[in-house]
């Protein structure tokens, strides 16, 4: 059931590297992980790999397989020909710290922008009741294992640098989301989602959505609600009128 | 000497998973300056592979649940050799835990009436896990990674710094504890994953929340960090360990393919009425209820499938005995030829519930067998074995504080000893990060607010951390030149062979030999390349690590000649009450002619504080006869009953 893979794997650091090739064992139900573990205890004892559950739990092992965000440790070897040369890459959003490593920092910065839970004042511990349909839509969001291959997929900050600045990225538009949806949540995200966090650049090309291990509809059923919501907002003469009024105030 | 980056706080904590994370945000909340250090990303630790869910006697599904009841099941799947102050804490302090965390932001499954929901587990007299479907891990991680955001995001708002009292260290390595003249702990010494740069923690307190030591199995649910860091560490500054003889073997890990082998597949799926067969059909567990167990499980398959819709009327089926009985059911019937193909035997929940029922209820597991086995477990029985899963035996602390023997050195969680005795409940795992992380936060906070001086970090040591931090890179001429990797996997079949599930006097014998011969091939190891995120310098530096433990593990396991939870051994099949009164304590040999890369250890029994009156009274003598001496009931209340 063995055969010898044909790998192509990216080496290098932040100044630079190559796409190296490398002949490697693969066996019968093995994923890319695995192979690229044998890599390294029998031919580059130094490859970097980032990866800790080897069960697609802790997004971890993000890379790209010939070219397409992935986890390593949820792609099985089954699904390309033995002969096939299999192409791994770092995250090309990322900055590169070593071979597979990336510098994801980025999403740890914009974690921090978004306000966080806040429970109405006066509500005691042991007190919290809310309905499973209520929870339901927010727990959605919660499988997130933040392995950032959505943020690594989306167009608006892949390639484009200049953009990281103003745009959150899918997962942490889908943060905000979550939190707008929560039951008990008092605090207002909505002004802010279009103003800091960019929801508006986003064109709901889903690609984020195709990406994700968790299989979250990112897209359908948090971007696109959050957007209904800054729609809302922004028509809504009263709210409008609200907002002139607490800013003169202000 | 290579240049170290240096960093002050009040309180270190080492680890980022559930207990090291709760510690932080207590010792964050008392206002002090406090770090946390951990070998991966924030927010990945092996706690987020968490499935079931987190005990606590809520009692939102069935009212008579309570503290003393929860403290019972705790003592008895432990078989009475849990620490029964630990025990007390954990199961009154849990639900508080629980609760809390939903005011930071955590969202559990409901109820119908909108409070928590509760599931059934194995060895839990009623309905006692808040759960997120098969990801309450995942939800506990989450939470407080995002309260921790929340607490930075609070101290730039007044300071203008995120970091300005709390900061995380991520995947940076602590090598060495360092301590003072005294002997009480000054810092901790280190080096980043990503450059290699070393850096120094210089504090008066830290909190060792490292988990365990599965990676020195060949078979194990645990991820590449489960490398007993914090066992060792403490054992080389001066801590004593306990138990360490006590390991898990959860029942179900996956079996096949080789490459998933040890992979959990969550208790649940039995809470929720999963069952377990052998290959010719049958439900081998009803085979298995041992006497201290007799007439608490069902008898028949009717009674055991009628107990999930009417537990008032019914008793449980046998399928949800304590872990450690359910991997031996299962060891047996394999060893007897009754297993499946690929040496396992089958867990069926296909034919008990309907496809949509099993999507919902274990949507994880669905995921991970289609993706990892391609099969359908909503058509398919699984098949699974036992993998290790989780060491009870851990750092000796002061079960209200946390403290080690060592002042200033804390431990919570996996890595600490005692809590669960000989076995664990599932679900007790989460519920005890939450109440001694906290505890040891609290502990921390207070030792450092009642210090009169800070602790003085001695250059030697530093130096000395830096040179075995490097020695990998600089093999002494002569060296027979070993590879990490070959080294790790020799260790981890010497585990797995000769100190696993069932355990003879010959084979803790072996292992010794075999893991002495490894200390020696240590101090050999070298490593390629140059210190930027180099893995085999990462696993070089863990060894020492591991062998330590194995050490620990295998000599505790000769030592105890009876069987006893999560330590059976072959040629001593009984419990023995003597035994009950004892524990094993793992301490470093030192002495001048150890060896500074893997110091040996010694290990010698001591005896267990016996249990508080009150807390004695809330058993039927008649089960306390089964695991106690007749001597030690003599203190037994009058008149006291269940
Ligand atoms: S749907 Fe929006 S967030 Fe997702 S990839 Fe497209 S542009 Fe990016
Ligand atoms: S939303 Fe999906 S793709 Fe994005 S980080 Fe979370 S799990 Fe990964
Ligand atoms: S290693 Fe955890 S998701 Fe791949």
């Amino acid at each position: 059931m063995s055969y010898a893979g044909r790998f192509r794997v990216w080496r290098g650091d932040d100044a630079g590297g190559e796409l190296v090739d490398f002949e490697v064992e693969v066996n019968e139900g093995e994923v890319v992980l695995d192979v690229l573990h044998r890599l390294q205890a029998t031919q580059t004892p130094d490859l970097a790999i980032r990866w800790n559950c080897k069960a697609g739990k802790c997004g971890s092992c993000s890379a790209e397989i010939n070219g397409r965000p992935r986890l390593l440790c949820m792609t099985r070897m089954s699904v390309f020909e033995p002969g096939e040369v299999v192409t791994v890459t770092p995250m090309r959003t990322f900055p590169v710290i070593r071979d597979l490593v990336t510098d994801v920092s980025y999403n740890y910065a914009k974690a921090r922008e978004v306000t966080p839970f806040t429970p109405p004042p006066g509500l005691a511990p042991g007190e919290y009741r809310m309905s499973q349909a209520d929870v339901g839509r927010s727990q959605e969001f919660r499988k997130c294992i933040e392995c950032f291959l959505c943020q690594d997929t989306c167009h608006v900050v892949r390639d484009h640098e200049e953009n990281k600045d103003a745009f959150a990225g899918p997962r942490f538009l889908m943060r905000v989301a979550e939190l707008e949806m929560h039951p008990l949540d008092v605090a207002d995200r909505v002004t802010a989602a279009q103003e800091q966090h960019g929801l508006g650049r986003c064109n709901i090309t889903k690609c984020c959505t195709d990406v994700c291990p968790e299989g979250i509809k990112i897209t359908d059923n948090a971007l696109i609600p959050m957007k209904e919501r800054v729609a809302d907002r922004r028509y809504d003469p009263l709210v409008w009128l609200g907002r002139t009024i607490t800013r003169r105030r202000g | 000497m290579a240049e170290t980056e240096l960093h002050e706080y009040d309180v270190l904590v080492i680890g980022a998973g559930g207990a090291g994370l709760r510690a932080a945000i207590e010792a964050r909340e008392r206002g002090l300056r406090t770090a946390i250090v951990c070998k991966s990303l924030f927010g990945k630790a092996h706690t987020v592979m968490a499935e079931g869910g987190c005990a606590a006697s809520m009692g939102n599904v069935n009212e008579n649940d309570s503290w003393q009841v929860h403290f019972r099941d705790t003592m008895r799947g432990g078989k009475f050799v849990n620490n029964w102050r630990m025990a007390e804490l954990h199961a009154k302090e849990a639900p508080d835990r629980v609760w809390e965390l939903e005011t930071y932001g955590a969202l559990f499954d409901r109820t119908p009436d909108g409070r928590i929901s509760q599931r059934n587990f194995g060895g839990h007299t009623y309905p006692r896990l808040a759960h997120v479907g098969d990801r309450t891990g995942l939800e506990l991680i989450r939470t407080m990674q995002q309260r921790i955001v929340a607490l930075q995001q609070a101290d730039h708002a007044e300071l203008g710094d995120y970091e300005a009292r709390l900061r995380v260290f991520a995947e940076c390595t602590v090598t060495e504890l360092l301590t003072d003249d005294d002997g009480a702990v000054a810092g901790a010494f280190g080096y980043w994953r990503e450059s290699g740069r070393l850096v120094r923690f210089d504090a008066p307190a830290v909190v060792l929340a490292t988990g365990g030591i599965g990676k020195s199995y060949q078979v194990t649910s645990n991820s590449w960090e489960y490398t007993g860091d914090g066992h060792a560490l403490a054992l080389r500054a001066g801590a004593t360990l306990i138990d360490m003889e006590f390991v898990q073997f959860h029942p179900t890990g996956m079996v096949w393919p080789p490459s998933v082998k040890g992979i959990l597949v969550t208790e649940g799926v039995r809470g929720d009425g999963g069952v377990l067969k052998n290959a010719d059909g049958d439900r081998f567990m009803f085979g298995y209820v041992p006497d201290v167990f007799k007439g608490q499980y069902a008898d028949t398959e009717d009674e055991a499938d009628r107990w999930y819709l009417d537990q008032e009327n019914n008793r449980r089926t046998p399928d949800l005995l304590p872990r450690d009985e359910v991997a031996r059911a299962i060891n047996t019937e394999v060893k007897e030829g009754r297993g499946s193909p690929h040496g396992g035997v089958y867990l069926d929940i296909a034919s008990r519930m309907p496809a949509e029922e099993i999507k919902r209820r274990l949507p994880s597991m669905y995921h991970q067998f289609k993706e990892l086995a391609d099969v359908d477990i909503t058509a398919e029985a699984m098949e699974v074995g036992p993998t290790c899963h989780y060491v009870m035996g851990g750092i000796e602390v002061d079960p209200d504080t946390g403290q080690s023997r060592v002042p200033g050195l804390f431990a919570a969680g996996e890595c600490a000893g005692g809590m669960h005795g000989s076995n664990r409940l599932g679900g007790n795992s989460l519920s005890d990060l939450l109440v001694f992380g906290r505890r040891a936060g609290l502990g921390a906070a207070s030792y450092v607010e009642g210090l009169e001086r800070r602790p003085v970090v001695r250059d030697q040591d530093v130096e000395a951390a830096a040179r075995m931090t490097l020695a990998p890179f600089d093999p002494h001429p002569g060296g027979t030149g070993e590879n990490p990797y070959t080294l790790h996997a020799e260790l981890q079949k010497a585990m797995n062979d000769l100190v696993g599930i069932i355990r003879t006097e010959a084979e803790m014998t072996e292992a010794l030999e075999r893991l002495d011969a490894l200390r020696t091939r240590v101090r050999d190891v070298v490593v390629e390349g140059n210190r930027q995120y180099n893995p085999g310098w990462h696993l070089a530096l863990d060894l020492r690590n591991m062998l330590m433990v194995g050490e620990a593990v295998a000599s505790s396991a000769l030592l105890r000649t009876e069987s006893r939870g999560g330590h059976t051994r072959e040629d001593h099949p009984g419990l023995d009450p003597e035994w009950r009164r004892r524990m094993l304590v793992t301490r470093c040999a030192g002495g001048p002619d150890d060896d500074p890369v893997v110091p040996r250890v010694v290990v010698e029994p001591a005896g267990r504080e016996p249990m508080r009156q009150d807390l004695l009274a809330l058993f039927d003598l008649a089960e306390l006869e089964k695991y106690h001496t007749a001597a030690e009931l003599t203190a037994y209340p009058e008149g006291a009953s269940a």
